[in-house]
Protein backbone atom coordinates (compact mmCIF):
# COMPACT_ATOMS: atom_id res chain seq x y z
CA UNK A 1 0.00 0.00 0.00
CA UNK A 2 2.65 2.46 0.85
CA UNK A 3 4.84 1.39 -1.97
CA UNK A 4 1.92 2.16 -4.14
CA UNK A 5 1.09 5.91 -2.68
CA UNK A 6 5.08 6.55 -3.24
CA UNK A 7 5.13 5.60 -6.76
CA UNK A 8 2.22 7.04 -7.64
CA UNK A 9 2.70 10.79 -5.46
CA UNK A 10 4.90 12.30 -8.79
CA UNK A 11 3.30 10.91 -11.23
CA UNK A 12 0.30 12.34 -10.24
CA UNK A 13 1.52 16.14 -8.90
CA UNK A 14 2.38 16.52 -12.63
CA UNK A 15 -1.06 15.16 -13.94
CA UNK A 16 -2.77 17.56 -11.56
CA UNK A 17 -0.80 20.59 -12.21
CA UNK A 18 -0.03 19.93 -16.21
CA UNK A 19 -3.85 19.74 -16.18
CA UNK A 20 -4.43 22.34 -14.01
CA UNK A 21 -2.48 25.01 -15.35
CA UNK A 22 -3.68 23.76 -19.15
CA UNK A 23 -6.91 24.23 -18.34
CA UNK A 24 -6.27 27.60 -16.95
CA UNK A 25 -4.49 28.56 -20.04
CA UNK A 26 -1.50 28.94 -19.01
CA UNK A 27 1.37 28.42 -20.77
CA UNK A 28 2.28 25.38 -19.50
CA UNK A 29 5.39 24.65 -21.82
CA UNK A 30 7.07 28.11 -21.45
CA UNK A 31 6.31 28.31 -17.90
CA UNK A 32 7.73 24.86 -16.92
CA UNK A 33 10.99 26.39 -19.14
CA UNK A 34 11.42 29.52 -17.23
CA UNK A 35 10.90 27.59 -13.54
CA UNK A 36 13.44 24.63 -15.14
CA UNK A 37 16.25 27.74 -15.85
CA UNK A 38 15.85 28.76 -12.29
CA UNK A 39 16.25 25.08 -10.85
CA UNK A 40 19.44 24.60 -13.05
CA UNK A 41 21.06 27.99 -11.59
CA UNK A 42 20.18 27.13 -8.34
CA UNK A 43 21.49 23.67 -8.50
CA UNK A 44 24.53 25.04 -10.11
CA UNK A 45 25.48 28.06 -7.46
CA UNK A 46 25.01 25.06 -4.62
CA UNK A 47 28.13 23.22 -6.09
CA UNK A 48 30.35 25.24 -3.84
CA UNK A 49 28.52 24.86 -0.72
CA UNK A 50 28.09 20.96 -1.46
CA UNK A 51 31.85 20.32 -2.33
CA UNK A 52 32.58 22.45 1.21
CA UNK A 53 29.98 20.25 3.83
CA UNK A 54 31.20 17.23 2.00
CA UNK A 55 34.91 17.33 2.79
CA UNK A 56 34.91 18.95 6.61
CA UNK A 57 31.99 15.93 7.33
CA UNK A 58 34.38 13.19 5.43
CA UNK A 59 37.85 14.05 6.76
CA UNK A 60 35.92 14.50 10.60
CA UNK A 61 34.63 11.04 9.81
CA UNK A 62 37.32 9.23 7.86
CA UNK A 63 39.60 10.48 10.85
CA UNK A 64 38.56 8.47 13.54
CA UNK A 65 37.58 11.85 15.14
CA UNK A 66 33.44 11.13 15.65
CA UNK A 67 34.39 7.83 17.39
CA UNK A 68 36.73 10.09 20.09
CA UNK A 69 34.01 12.32 21.01
CA UNK A 70 31.10 9.23 20.77
CA UNK A 71 33.93 6.84 22.96
CA UNK A 72 33.70 10.72 25.28
CA UNK A 73 30.65 11.32 25.45
CA UNK A 74 29.39 7.97 26.68
CA UNK A 75 29.64 7.85 30.04
CA UNK A 76 27.06 11.28 30.11
CA UNK A 77 24.71 9.96 27.92
CA UNK A 78 24.43 7.15 30.13
CA UNK A 79 23.68 8.61 32.89
CA UNK A 80 20.62 10.71 31.05
CA UNK A 81 19.32 7.23 30.65
CA UNK A 82 20.43 7.12 26.28
CA UNK A 83 20.87 3.82 25.17
CA UNK A 84 24.88 3.66 24.29
CA UNK A 85 23.85 2.14 20.83
CA UNK A 86 22.17 4.92 19.36
CA UNK A 87 24.98 7.46 20.53
CA UNK A 88 26.56 7.23 17.42
CA UNK A 89 23.37 7.63 15.59
CA UNK A 90 22.29 11.05 17.73
CA UNK A 91 26.33 12.23 17.02
CA UNK A 92 26.05 11.10 13.09
CA UNK A 93 22.55 12.41 12.36
CA UNK A 94 22.50 15.57 12.12
CA UNK A 95 25.97 15.81 9.95
CA UNK A 96 25.43 13.48 7.76
CA UNK A 97 22.18 11.53 5.98
CA UNK A 98 23.87 8.93 4.56
CA UNK A 99 26.28 8.52 7.45
CA UNK A 100 23.27 7.94 9.78
CA UNK A 101 21.70 5.49 7.69
CA UNK A 102 24.91 3.57 7.55
CA UNK A 103 24.84 3.46 11.61
CA UNK A 104 20.85 2.37 11.69
CA UNK A 105 22.27 -0.83 9.21
CA UNK A 106 24.58 -1.76 11.37
CA UNK A 107 22.03 -1.39 14.27
CA UNK A 108 19.23 -3.02 12.95
CA UNK A 109 21.62 -6.07 11.30
CA UNK A 110 23.65 -6.40 14.89
CA UNK A 111 20.40 -5.98 17.00
CA UNK A 112 17.42 -7.21 14.96
CA UNK A 113 15.10 -4.40 13.58
CA UNK A 114 12.30 -4.96 16.26
CA UNK A 115 14.41 -4.78 19.20
CA UNK A 116 14.26 -2.13 21.18
CA UNK A 117 17.00 -0.20 19.84
CA UNK A 118 16.40 -1.43 16.35
CA UNK A 119 13.10 0.52 16.92
CA UNK A 120 14.46 3.32 18.89
CA UNK A 121 17.18 4.14 15.92
CA UNK A 122 14.55 3.24 12.98
CA UNK A 123 12.14 5.85 14.47
CA UNK A 124 15.19 8.29 15.54
CA UNK A 125 16.26 8.18 11.72
CA UNK A 126 12.61 8.76 10.35
CA UNK A 127 11.91 11.65 13.07
CA UNK A 128 14.81 13.74 12.60
CA UNK A 129 17.09 15.53 9.54
CA UNK A 130 20.81 16.11 8.84
CA UNK A 131 20.80 20.08 10.50
CA UNK A 132 24.51 21.22 9.45
CA UNK A 133 23.87 20.23 5.70
CA UNK A 134 20.37 21.79 5.48
CA UNK A 135 21.60 25.19 7.56
CA UNK A 136 25.11 25.56 5.05
CA UNK A 137 23.24 24.77 2.38
CA UNK A 138 20.05 26.99 2.55
CA UNK A 139 22.06 29.73 4.11
CA UNK A 140 25.28 29.52 1.68
CA UNK A 141 22.62 29.93 -1.28
CA UNK A 142 21.54 33.38 -0.22
CA UNK A 143 25.01 34.21 1.57
CA UNK A 144 23.80 34.92 4.77
CA UNK A 145 26.35 35.14 7.13
CA UNK A 146 24.87 35.86 10.84
CA UNK A 147 22.33 32.66 11.25
CA UNK A 148 21.63 34.28 14.60
CA UNK A 149 19.49 31.87 17.15
CA UNK A 150 19.27 29.01 13.71
CA UNK A 151 21.50 26.39 15.00
CA UNK A 152 21.21 26.66 18.76
CA UNK A 153 17.61 26.39 18.73
CA UNK A 154 17.63 23.39 16.18
CA UNK A 155 20.21 21.49 18.45
CA UNK A 156 18.47 22.32 21.55
CA UNK A 157 14.87 20.92 19.89
CA UNK A 158 17.11 17.99 18.33
CA UNK A 159 18.50 16.67 21.71
CA UNK A 160 14.71 17.21 23.04
CA UNK A 161 13.26 15.57 20.76
CA UNK A 162 15.56 12.29 20.87
CA UNK A 163 14.35 12.24 24.72
CA UNK A 164 11.19 12.13 23.78
CA UNK A 165 12.09 9.08 21.34
CA UNK A 166 13.52 7.51 23.78
CA UNK A 167 10.74 8.11 25.99
CA UNK A 168 7.50 7.25 23.35
CA UNK A 169 9.61 3.77 22.43
CA UNK A 170 10.17 2.60 26.02
CA UNK A 171 6.52 2.64 26.39
CA UNK A 172 5.09 1.99 23.54
CA UNK A 173 7.46 -0.82 22.85
CA UNK A 174 6.50 -2.66 25.58
CA UNK B 1 28.00 29.40 13.73
CA UNK B 2 28.59 27.31 10.50
CA UNK B 3 31.97 29.35 10.24
CA UNK B 4 33.27 27.75 13.24
CA UNK B 5 31.61 24.49 12.93
CA UNK B 6 33.15 24.16 9.45
CA UNK B 7 36.59 25.04 10.81
CA UNK B 8 36.16 22.79 13.69
CA UNK B 9 35.27 19.62 11.76
CA UNK B 10 38.05 20.47 9.46
CA UNK B 11 40.81 21.32 12.06
CA UNK B 12 40.15 18.37 14.72
CA UNK B 13 40.02 15.78 11.66
CA UNK B 14 43.13 16.53 10.41
CA UNK B 15 44.61 16.79 13.64
CA UNK B 16 43.39 14.26 14.61
CA UNK B 17 44.67 12.05 11.45
CA UNK B 18 47.55 13.12 12.61
CA UNK B 19 47.99 12.24 15.66
CA UNK B 20 46.58 8.92 14.83
CA UNK B 21 48.26 8.25 11.95
CA UNK B 22 45.56 8.35 9.07
CA UNK B 23 47.17 10.67 6.82
CA UNK B 24 46.57 8.71 3.62
CA UNK B 25 42.72 8.38 4.69
CA UNK B 26 42.11 11.79 4.83
CA UNK B 27 44.19 12.65 1.75
CA UNK B 28 41.73 10.42 0.04
CA UNK B 29 38.53 11.77 1.21
CA UNK B 30 39.58 15.14 0.24
CA UNK B 31 39.94 13.88 -3.22
CA UNK B 32 37.00 11.90 -3.11
CA UNK B 33 34.64 14.07 -1.78
CA UNK B 34 35.40 16.91 -3.50
CA UNK B 35 34.08 14.97 -6.36
CA UNK B 36 30.83 13.45 -4.48
CA UNK B 37 29.76 17.13 -3.73
CA UNK B 38 30.23 18.18 -7.88
CA UNK B 39 28.53 13.94 -8.45
CA UNK B 40 25.80 15.43 -6.03
CA UNK B 41 25.08 18.48 -7.54
CA UNK B 42 24.75 17.40 -11.08
CA UNK B 43 22.64 14.73 -9.95
CA UNK B 44 20.39 17.61 -8.71
CA UNK B 45 20.24 19.88 -11.62
CA UNK B 46 17.97 17.37 -13.34
CA UNK B 47 15.55 16.79 -11.05
CA UNK B 48 15.77 20.47 -9.32
CA UNK B 49 15.30 21.84 -12.46
CA UNK B 50 11.79 19.55 -13.07
CA UNK B 51 10.43 20.58 -9.77
CA UNK B 52 10.67 24.58 -10.11
CA UNK B 53 9.40 24.01 -13.47
CA UNK B 54 6.25 21.99 -12.40
CA UNK B 55 5.87 23.78 -9.78
CA UNK B 56 6.29 27.38 -12.06
CA UNK B 57 3.39 25.95 -13.99
CA UNK B 58 1.58 25.50 -10.34
CA UNK B 59 2.09 28.98 -9.41
CA UNK B 60 1.61 30.73 -12.65
CA UNK B 61 -1.80 28.97 -12.56
CA UNK B 62 -2.81 30.05 -9.15
CA UNK B 63 -2.88 26.06 -8.37
CA UNK B 64 -0.62 27.01 -5.44
CA UNK B 65 -2.95 29.86 -4.43
CA UNK B 66 -5.07 28.38 -3.49
CA UNK B 67 -3.91 25.66 -1.88
CA UNK B 68 -1.88 28.13 0.47
CA UNK B 69 -4.93 29.55 1.71
CA UNK B 70 -6.22 27.26 3.97
CA UNK B 71 -2.79 27.35 5.49
CA UNK B 72 -2.57 31.01 5.98
CA UNK B 73 -3.67 31.04 9.75
CA UNK B 74 -0.84 28.56 10.51
CA UNK B 75 1.63 30.66 8.47
CA UNK B 76 0.64 33.78 9.92
CA UNK B 77 1.95 32.39 13.36
CA UNK B 78 4.89 31.20 11.83
CA UNK B 79 6.01 33.69 10.18
CA UNK B 80 4.64 37.52 10.89
CA UNK B 81 7.15 39.08 9.07
CA UNK B 82 6.11 37.82 5.77
CA UNK B 83 3.75 40.37 3.85
CA UNK B 84 -0.09 38.97 3.03
CA UNK B 85 0.36 37.63 -0.52
CA UNK B 86 4.17 37.30 -0.63
CA UNK B 87 5.24 34.25 -2.59
CA UNK B 88 7.62 33.35 0.14
CA UNK B 89 5.00 32.00 2.09
CA UNK B 90 3.34 29.70 -0.62
CA UNK B 91 7.62 28.24 -1.21
CA UNK B 92 7.69 27.93 2.36
CA UNK B 93 4.95 25.76 1.93
CA UNK B 94 5.47 23.73 -0.67
CA UNK B 95 8.48 22.76 0.92
CA UNK B 96 6.69 21.86 3.86
CA UNK B 97 4.45 19.49 2.04
CA UNK B 98 7.25 18.18 -0.27
CA UNK B 99 8.98 17.44 3.11
CA UNK B 100 5.84 15.68 4.60
CA UNK B 101 5.76 13.62 1.39
CA UNK B 102 8.94 12.98 1.33
CA UNK B 103 9.66 13.99 -2.13
CA UNK B 104 13.34 15.01 -0.80
CA UNK B 105 15.01 16.59 -3.97
CA UNK B 106 11.63 18.48 -4.53
CA UNK B 107 11.75 19.79 -0.67
CA UNK B 108 15.31 21.22 -1.34
CA UNK B 109 14.61 22.98 -4.73
CA UNK B 110 11.47 25.04 -2.69
CA UNK B 111 13.39 25.45 0.16
CA UNK B 112 15.88 27.15 -1.50
CA UNK B 113 13.48 28.96 -3.92
CA UNK B 114 11.92 29.89 -0.49
CA UNK B 115 15.41 31.30 0.97
CA UNK B 116 15.39 33.40 -2.50
CA UNK B 117 12.37 34.90 -1.88
CA UNK B 118 12.59 35.90 2.02
CA UNK B 119 15.98 37.00 1.05
CA UNK B 120 14.09 40.00 -0.81
CA UNK B 121 12.42 40.59 2.57
CA UNK B 122 15.26 41.16 4.34
CA UNK B 123 16.85 44.88 4.87
CA UNK B 124 20.73 43.81 6.05
CA UNK B 125 21.69 40.80 4.19
CA UNK B 126 23.89 39.45 5.84
CA UNK B 127 21.86 38.76 8.97
CA UNK B 128 19.42 35.95 9.04
CA UNK B 129 15.99 37.15 9.82
CA UNK B 130 12.94 35.57 12.03
CA UNK B 131 11.36 33.87 9.22
CA UNK B 132 14.33 32.63 7.79
CA UNK B 133 15.39 31.19 11.34
CA UNK B 134 11.78 29.60 12.17
CA UNK B 135 11.90 27.94 8.62
CA UNK B 136 14.63 26.18 9.05
CA UNK B 137 14.28 25.35 12.47
CA UNK B 138 11.20 23.74 11.49
CA UNK B 139 12.50 22.31 8.53
CA UNK B 140 14.92 20.62 10.21
CA UNK B 141 13.02 18.77 13.06
CA UNK B 142 12.28 16.48 10.40
CA UNK B 143 8.38 16.74 9.05
CA UNK B 144 8.32 13.68 6.97
CA UNK B 145 5.65 11.38 7.82
CA UNK B 146 6.51 7.84 6.06
CA UNK B 147 10.20 7.16 6.29
CA UNK B 148 10.22 5.11 3.38
CA UNK B 149 14.24 4.45 3.97
CA UNK B 150 13.89 2.95 6.77
CA UNK B 151 11.02 0.78 6.08
CA UNK B 152 13.10 -0.09 3.36
CA UNK B 153 15.95 -0.89 5.47
CA UNK B 154 14.17 -2.57 7.81
CA UNK B 155 12.45 -4.97 5.40
CA UNK B 156 15.86 -5.84 4.25
CA UNK B 157 16.83 -6.72 7.13
CA UNK B 158 13.70 -9.51 7.55
CA UNK B 159 11.53 -7.52 9.52
CA UNK B 160 8.50 -9.33 9.72
CA UNK B 161 6.53 -6.18 9.90
CA UNK B 162 8.69 -3.34 8.06
CA UNK B 163 5.77 -0.89 9.00
CA UNK B 164 5.50 -1.09 12.57
CA UNK B 165 7.51 2.26 13.46
CA UNK B 166 5.08 4.18 11.34
CA UNK B 167 2.84 5.30 13.94
CA UNK B 168 5.50 5.81 16.35
CA UNK B 169 7.62 8.03 13.89
CA UNK B 170 4.82 10.36 12.89
CA UNK B 171 4.00 10.71 16.75
CA UNK B 172 7.87 11.66 17.43
CA UNK B 173 7.96 14.22 14.09
CA UNK B 174 4.75 15.78 15.67
CA UNK B 175 6.79 16.48 18.64
CA UNK B 176 9.79 17.48 17.30
CA UNK B 177 8.31 19.68 14.95
CA UNK B 178 6.53 21.13 17.73
CA UNK B 179 9.36 21.16 20.39
CA UNK B 180 10.96 23.00 17.41
CA UNK B 181 8.53 25.99 16.97
CA UNK B 182 8.59 26.43 20.49
CA UNK B 183 12.49 26.44 20.79
CA UNK B 184 12.04 28.75 17.55
CA UNK B 185 9.81 31.24 18.87
CA UNK B 186 11.93 31.21 22.39
CA UNK B 187 14.96 32.12 21.18
CA UNK B 188 13.49 34.85 18.34
CA UNK B 189 13.93 37.38 21.37
CA UNK B 190 12.72 40.72 20.78
CA UNK B 191 14.98 41.77 17.81
CA UNK B 192 13.25 42.10 14.34
CA UNK B 193 15.07 42.67 11.03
Amino acid sequence: MLEIISLAMMPAIVLIISVYGYIKGVDIYDTFIEGAVEGIKTAIKIMPNLIAIFIAIGIFRGSQALEMFINLLNPITNILGMPEEVLPLVMIRPLSGSGALGVVRDIVSHYGADSFIGIVASVMMGSSETIFYTMALYFGSIGVKDHRHTLKAALVSYIISIFITIFICSHLFN
Amino acid sequence: MINTIWFLLIFIGIIYGILTGNLDEINNIIIKEAGEGVTFGIGLIGIMAFWLGIMNIAEKSGLIKTISKGFRPMMRILFPDIPKDHSAERWILMNFIANMFGIGNGATAFGLKAMKELDTLNHNKKIATNSMAMFLIINMSSLQLIPLTVIKLRHDYGSPNPTAIVGITILATGFSTLVAIIVGKAFEGGRRC
